[in-house]
Formats: C-alpha cells, structure tokens, sequence
C-alpha cells in the first residue's frame, strides 16, 4: 500500500517536472528572441566601420566606447536626447496635472455634462480616427505651431499640447475609478478643518492616488518618448527634434554608419528600459486597466 | 452666496483645462477632418475648391493602390491575429502555473512592446540585411545559405518580414492581458475538473476557453485596431517598397498628404479606413455580447 502511495507521488512529480520543462522549452527560446536583438545593437555599437559587417562576436575587443561620444555629439544624439528629455517631460507633467484636475471633478461632483463628457473623453480611446494626423497638421499651421525655421517655442509647444491631449483620456480614466473608491469621510473631515475643494483635491486626494498617478507617469512617459509620427510633422530642423525623428534623420544621412546609428539606439532606449526595470509593475498594472476597461 | 456660486463652478474649473484641450486637439481636427474630406485642396493655397463626395468615390473606385496597402496590412493582421495571440496564449498559460522564473519571463516578454516603432524597425532591418545581417549569417552556418537573402527588399518575403516585426514587437502585450485574464479564473474549478479526470485538453477546451473568451475578443479587437493601423515599422525598415510591397493605409495616407498634396482626398481615405475599422470592432463587440447572453 506505502509502496503504490509512494509510487503515485512520484509519478505526479515526474509528471509536475515533465511540464515544467515544456513550458521553459517554450519560454526560454522566446526570451531568448527578446534580449538578443538588444544585445546584438549593444554589441554592435562598440564595433567599427570595418568590424560590424565581419566580427560576429557578442562581445567585441577593442570595445570602441568612443562611439557613443560621436554619436552624442557628430552624430547630435545628445541634442535628440535632451529634447526628447524636454518634451517627454513637459507632457508628462501636464496629462499628470490636467488629468488630476478633472478626474477629481468627474469623481466628486456632479454637474451639468459631466456623464456625456466623460463618455465622450472616453470614446476618444476606443474610436479609431486613422486620418486625425491630417486635421491636426492642418489646424497647427494655421496656430502657427509647425516647424518653419524661425522661433522655436511655438514649434515645441506644437509638438507637446496635442500629445498631453493624447494622454488625458487614459489618464483621467486610471485616476477617476481610483478617486471613486477612496471613502468621502476623509475629505469631510478635511472639510470641518476648513479645506476648500481645491484643499481637500491637494491635501488628501492628490497625495492618496500616488499608486494612480505613478501608472499615468510611466504610461505616458513611454507613449512621450516613444512618439514618432507628429515629430515628423511638425518638425524641420535638427535643433528641436527628438529621438526617435532623429534616429530616421541620422540613418538618412549616414545610411552605413551603423557603429554610430547602434549607439544612437542604445541612447534612445536605455531611459526607458531603465525605467521599466524599475517601475514595471506599475506599467502592467496600467495596461491591465486601459485594456479591460471596456 | 459668493461661496455656493464659487461652489457650483469649482467643478467646471477643474475640468476646463482639460475640456479646451479636447475641445481643441481632439474635437476641432474630428470636425475638420470630415469637413476637409469634402473639399480638393493642396494644403498651402488660401482657396479649396468644394467637390461634394467626389473624393470619397475616387476612394471606393479608383484608388487600387489604397486598396492594396489595405489589404496588405490586412495580411498582417491575420498573421498577427494567429500567430502573435497563439503565442501570447500559450506563453500566459505557461507563466500562469508555479513556474521558477516565472517572474523573470513577465519582465523580458514585456521589452518589446515598451521599445519604439522605429527603434524595433532599425534593429531588424540591421538583422535582416542582405549582406551583412545576422539573420543570413546563421543560416549559412547552419548549411541553409541558399535561403539567404535581403529580406526586406525581396518582393517575396519583404511583407512576411515586416509581420515578423510587428509580431515580435507586440506579443508580449497579448501576454499581459491573457495572462490577467488567466488570473481571474479561480483554482478550484481546474481542481474539481481533474478529480472529476478531466484531462489537460479538457480542462482548456472547458474550463480556459469559455471563461477567456471575453479576453481573447478584447485582445483581437485591439490587435486588429493595432495592426491595421502599422506605420513606425515600415517607415523604419522598408518604407513601403519594394514597390507597393509593403505599402500601408496609413503610409498611403500620408503619401496622398504630403506627397500628392491632396488633404481633401486624404482626409476621405482616412475617414473610409477609420469607418471600417470602426464597424469592425462594433460587430465584434457585438459578437463577445450576444456569447454573454448565451451563456447567462
């Protein structure tokens, strides 16, 4: 009896492990798939002209750690960088701002419009509007916000109003179900200590939806960095571009370099992995969120 | 009454940043896209000229071209609708059990839908390359150098390659959504039916699939709304060549926009292409609500 016991348990083991290995032999080779590429634009990068069509080793000795200052600078990664730093930024900061602001009012009060404004913000992320990019070209020339080679705030502001418009209906969606389930005792309270509704938004609301505003941050910094299309609308010089439109321009102008074009991808991606390492669970949580909201 | 009067416009103050812009960036190029649609017009002049439908029924009637791009990107959203959300299952449901490193899959699986279009574009294209990519490379090693070649230029495989791409970029997030989805299933149920001997396929077959299903037609809605709408990759890798190989609305889109100078035929494209899509997703949505039903 001990013996069939035994043998039973071992068995469910065996079997237990036998999935086990399946899974990773489905997993690993795709994890694999992921890094690679990475890695192999890292190794790259630290080739030469001459070596990054012939050395195919992973890890290249000499490393030219050079290319990267050439890229930085000969290459004007660094102005990229520091404008899609500005940018990424600015917006983050407004969709941030705007979205705290109105979710509070869609949450708290109730007035006039509010139900079909509030669908009407949300629709906006499940209506499809391919040929928007059109539209929106044509009203900032008219605002005079496109790139024409004199002035350079209207441009970046050209660049940045439409994209923290693009953030606020996820942003407001995430802060709104937050606001909704954080108990009203707390602002009464806040109320009789003499807190206006602007006091009750900053002092208690605002600090409370920590965990909501650090998805909207992470959400909208990678969508900000990431940007590519309006970019290449607006902009025409090199001074205001950011990285990923100065990634198309390097690649244009130097088609071969591909040392140096590695190098300007490692810049370009480092921050956000960066951030995702550290902030990842954030992240999920929020795709989770704008994805099942329907 | 200063304050009751303050009181009841807190609200709107809250909102108004927000509201002008909407009203602005989102409502206003809503309007002026569906207005424009209706007008021949190259942009720069201070004059367009009203031609009622007509761009529309260049649209439906002789826009081959446009149609392709549609139908080619159609392509890979069927190979993206299998492929990509197959993976995406499969993986979710291997991550899903008490696996070691577990944990360590969520985070990488999740690193290539967090990289640009363009950066993702570029890195391929370096890995595709004709001569020099490493892609090749391994194939002649493994003996298969006769399969070598340029990848994206071949009119053969330049669409394929590209779907590769954009599959490669996008299956980890299907991952995340499948994999919170298999997380709302409780245990027990997968319990009861291995005591009842239900058998591994059973248990999917009965137990995983229903109870996702509300899952796997939000992932294809948003695949299909994705994919249809692919533009970063292309313009980084293949840029819509070679010849029309891998033209796609939205390339054609812009191409009729800055190219052609011809916004009112633009805005009609987008319009047809932003409808279809639209009507798409509705006749899912409707599917996913008539499979509640049945099921209550």
């Amino acid at each position: 009896m001990i013996d069939r016991a035994q043998r039973a348990l071992l068995i469910q083991r065996l079997r237990r492990w036998a999935v086990h290995l399946g899974c990773h032999t489905l997993c690993l080779p795709v994890a694999a798939s992921c890094v690679f590429p990475l890695a192999w634009m890292v190794s790259s990068s630290l080739k030469t002209q001459a070596t990054v069509f012939s050395n195919f080793s992973p890890i290249p000795v000499p490393a030219h750690v050079e290319n990267y200052l050439l890229a930085w600078t000969k290459g004007r990664f660094g102005i990229y960088f520091l404008n899609s730093l500005g940018y990424t930024i600015t917006i983050v900061l407004g969709v941030a701002a705007l979205a705290a602001l109105a979710a509070y009012a869609f949450s708290r009060f109730s007035f006039r419009g509010s139900g079909f404004l509030y669908k009407v913000l949300l629709s906006t992320m499940l209506i499809p509007i391919p040929g928007a990019f059109i539209a929106l070209y044509v009203l900032l020339t008219k605002l005079g916000l496109i790139d024409t080679g004199a002035g350079e705030l209207l441009p970046r502001l050209g660049y940045v109003l439409p994209q923290v418009n693009g953030g606020l209906p996820l942003g407001i969606f995430i802060l709104k179900t937050f606001f909704d389930k954080i108990p009203t005792e707390l602002e009464e309270s806040a109320k009789i200590d003499g807190c206006g509704s602007f006091g009750v938004f900053w002092h208690v609301m605002l600090p409370l939806a920590k965990p909501a505003l650090a998805v909207v941050v992470i959400f909208t910094t990678l969508s900000a960095w990431n940007e590519f299309l309006l970019a290449f609308l607006v902009f025409s010089r090199h001074e205001l571009m950011p990285l990923q439109r100065g990634l198309l321009v390097f690649q244009g102008a130097h088609l071969t370099d591909y040392p140096l074009l590695m190098a300007g991808m490692v810049i370009t991606v480092l921050p956000v992995v960066a951030m995702y390492l550290m902030m990842h669970r954030h992240l999920i949580r929020g795709i989770i969120a704008g994805a099942l909201k329907a | 009454m200063t304050t009751t009067r303050t009181r009841a416009l807190a609200p709107y103050l809250y909102v108004l940043p927000a509201f002008l812009l909407f009203a602005t960036f989102s409502i206003y190029p809503f309007y002026k896209l569906a207005a424009l649609s209706l007008f021949d017009w190259d942009g720069i002049t201070p004059t367009m000229r009203f031609v009622g439908l007509a761009n529309y029924q260049e649209v439906f009637a002789h826009s081959p071209v446009f149609w392709r791009s549609f139908w080619q990107a159609g392509y890979i959203t069927l190979l993206a609708l299998v492929f990509q959300n197959a993976l995406a299952l499969a993986l979710a449901m291997a991550v899903n059990r008490e696996l070691r490193g577990g944990a360590a899959y969520r985070v990488i699986f999740y690193l290539p839908p967090i990289l640009s279009g363009i950066v993702v574009g570029l890195i391929w294209g370096w890995i595709y390359d004709g001569n020099f990519g490493v892609f090749n490379e391994t194939l002649k090693r493994l003996g298969l150098g006769d399969w070598a070649r340029s990848w994206l230029a071949d009119p053969k495989t330049a669409l394929t390659a590209v779907a590769v791409i954009h599959m490669w970029k996008g299956f980890g997030w299907g991952f995340v959504i499948f994999l919170a989805g298999l997380q709302t299933i409780p245990q027990e149920l997968y319990e009861a039916a291995t005591v009842d001997g239900a058998n591994a396929w059973c248990r999917f077959r009965h137990i995983t699939l229903p109870l996702l299903a509300p899952v796997c037609i939000l992932v294809s809605i948003l695949t299909i709304l994705g994919t249809m709408q692919i533009f970063e990759i292309i313009v980084a890798t293949t840029q819509g060549g070679p010849g029309y190989h891998t033209e796609v609305p939205i390339t054609r889109i812009l191409a009729s926009m800055l190219g052609s100078s011809r916004f009112g035929y633009a805005c009609s494209q987008g319009i047809v292409f932003g409808l279809i899509l639209f009507v798409v997703s509705l006749i899912q949505f409707r599917l996913s609500g008539r499979m509640e039903r049945r099921r209550a």
